[in-house]
């Protein structure tokens, strides 16, 4: 059994995910392959090679596949991963893009978000905004699965020492370009990875008012998210929501900041370890899930906090 | 152009759904449906390309149970021009409606397919990649912004990804899968709703678009997740920062 796990990477650096993503493949079982497809990623393909418990790194190096283009990245593996017998991808953007599409590819279904692994065939995933937890069996031949990052702690990014090899496929379909793109900058930890989040909703009324999170954040050494309303009430960008629609976090400790805590948002946080909400309306819901409620107008309670802490 | 949008019918979003005692699923019996959230984002889009005049006839299509009529009326309501109702009673996995989905792409010819990024019961995210892949279109998922080019042969297509926006542009024919913000859907009005009852819905067989339904994945248990330990109401922010530093450790 030997299982093939897609690299997600800047082409200059590896993804944390993958790290996850590796130890999802530990749990099933079998030799782990890493397939490194950029353009240029020599760097990426480094640091996947020193991946503990990574025995060998594929590396397909093509202009074409520089964006992570589904039309071009898809075809190479399902080419490749025709002689595996699991294909892991991280459940980001980019895996959810590309793998149903290989899984198509391969005529089998895909098994989403998997939180834990019972066997080399059966996993567990979260359904209707994780208000349930289904347990799937699969009999393709080639097992296709996007891996949850929160649901596996990562393996160690250094102590392996994997051979590297170049392969190719197919090249540029022909059928998307790349035009550009925008990305948020941010010198905070990343949110998926943050040990603290703290999350603000609409209870925060303006973006303006999102600096008092910040400055709470740098404090604690958090990133910053917010709940779907706040994003779209237009107060900070989409890639900080978190929430089924969102990313999905589970933090050390998630502070929730005028946030009532709906099905949606709940579905993105709630297996943080320790869960703290500030709130001035005592009925919210997200008090039913919080582990420390405080009832207090958050322009108060807030920048208070950011004292003490 | 024709485009066509596909249309799941889902638990309501507001509902809290309960797991059966015997743990096979969900309990549906006598809970209130709707229409996904994110097709209802994709009949949306599809209608406002229409008021643009870049689409020329919109059909609105739906695999489920003999009830999805319902919900391919609330399209057809709300400016889709006539419905395809793949009739199958059986839950389906996001490959199998892809493949009946495909059959009515071949069938339909449109220049663009819109569909929903996901389906909030099943959380697979998968099918608009899939049907992507079988058609053997690109594929622009997660769409904050479609742009189609009236004289050209392209969709520029603007998605959310996790660092933030990317943008690409694919040659049509293409599918496009719905983020949330890609615009705000809105009501049908009753004379709309009292117009769409007039407007024809085909009824199809995944027999008859000889497409096998045969799924390679197994549901074997459906449980509640693990439930929280409710937690306490702290009076002062002194008291949640010691409880904090001592008690949970955490910071």
């Amino acid at each position: 059994m030997t299982i093939l796990v897609i690299a997600e990477h800047t082409n200059s650096a590896l993804a944390p995910a993958t790290l996850n993503t590796v130890a999802a493949a530990a749990k099933i079982g079998g030799d782990i392959h890493v397939l490194v497809a950029g353009s240029n990623a020599g760097a990426a393909a480094e640091a996947a090679a020193k991946i503990a418990g990574v025995s060998k790194v594929l590396v397909a190096d093509n202009a074409a596949y520089a964006n992570q283009l589904p039309e071009n990245v898809a075809p190479l593996i399902a080419g490749l991963g025709k002689s595996y017998s699991h294909i892991l991808a991280s459940a980001t953007s980019n895996g959810k893009n590309i793998l149903p599409r290989v899984a198509a590819a391969l005529d089998v279904d895909q098994i989403s978000e998997i939180i834990s692994v019972e066997s080399a065939d059966t996993f567990k995933r979260p359904i209707y905004a994780g208000n349930a937890i289904a347990t799937v069996q699969s009999s393709a031949a080639v097992k296709v699965i996007t891996v949850r990052s929160t649901g596996f702690d990562p393996v160690a990014a250094e102590g392996g020492s994997a051979a590297v090899e170049a392969v190719s496929g197919a090249a540029d379909a022909g059928k998307s370009s790349f035009v550009g793109e925008e990305l948020a900058k941010s010198d905070r930890p990343e949110l998926t990875a943050a040990k603290i989040v703290v999350s603000g909703g609409r209870g925060m009324q303006n973006g303006d008012n999102f600096k008092h999170l910040y400055a709470l954040a740098d404090k604690l050494g958090a990133a910053v998210g917010a709940s779907r309303a706040a994003v779209d009430a237009g107060f900070v960008p989409n890639d900080m929501q978190v929430g089924q629609t969102g990313k999905i976090v589970a933090p050390q400790l998630y502070i929730a900041v005028g946030i009532s805590g709906a099905i949606q948002h709940l579905a993105g946080m709630k297996d943080s370890k320790v869960i703290v909400a500030i709130n001035k309306d005592e009925e919210a819901p997200i008090f039913q899930v919080a582990d420390y409620g405080l009832v207090a107008d958050l322009f108060e309670a807030v920048p208070e906090l950011e004292k003490l802490v | 152009m024709k485009v066509l949008v596909a249309v799941k019918r889902v638990v309501d979003y507001n509902v809290k759904v309960r797991v059966k005692a015997d743990n096979s699923g969900v309990d549906l019996a006598n809970v209130k449906m709707s229409m996904n959230p994110f097709c209802e984002i994709a009949v949306e889009e599809a209608v406002r390309l229409k008021e643009k005049g870049v689409a020329s006839e919109i059909v609105v299509v739906s695999v489920g149970p003999a009830t999805a009529q319902e919900q391919l009326r609330t399209a057809l309501a709300l400016g889709a021009d006539r419905g395809v109702l793949v009739e199958s009673a059986e839950e389906l996995t996001s490959l199998a409606i892809a493949k009946l989905l495909k059959a009515v792409v071949d069938k339909e010819q449109p220049q663009l397919v819109i569909l929903g990024k996901q389906a909030i019961d099943s959380d697979n995210n998968q099918t608009g990649q899939m049907l992507a892949a079988l058609s053997g279109y690109a594929q622009g998922t997660f769409a904050s912004k479609v742009e189609v080019e009236v004289e050209g042969d392209k969709v520029a297509v603007t998605r959310e990804i996790d660092g933030g926006l990317q943008t690409v542009s694919l040659n049509l024919p293409a599918i496009v899968t719905t983020d949330l913000r890609l615009n705000e859907p809105r009501y049908a009005s009753l004379p709309n709703i009292m117009k769409a009852k007039k407007k024809p819905i085909e009824t199809l067989t995944p027999e008859a678009l000889g497409v096998s339904t045969a799924s390679t994945n197994k549901t074997v248990k459906v449980e509640a997740p693990a439930a929280r330990s409710a937690g306490i109401k702290v009076k002062s922010v002194a008291e949640l920062v010691e409880k904090l530093k001592n008690e949970a450790k955490v910071i």
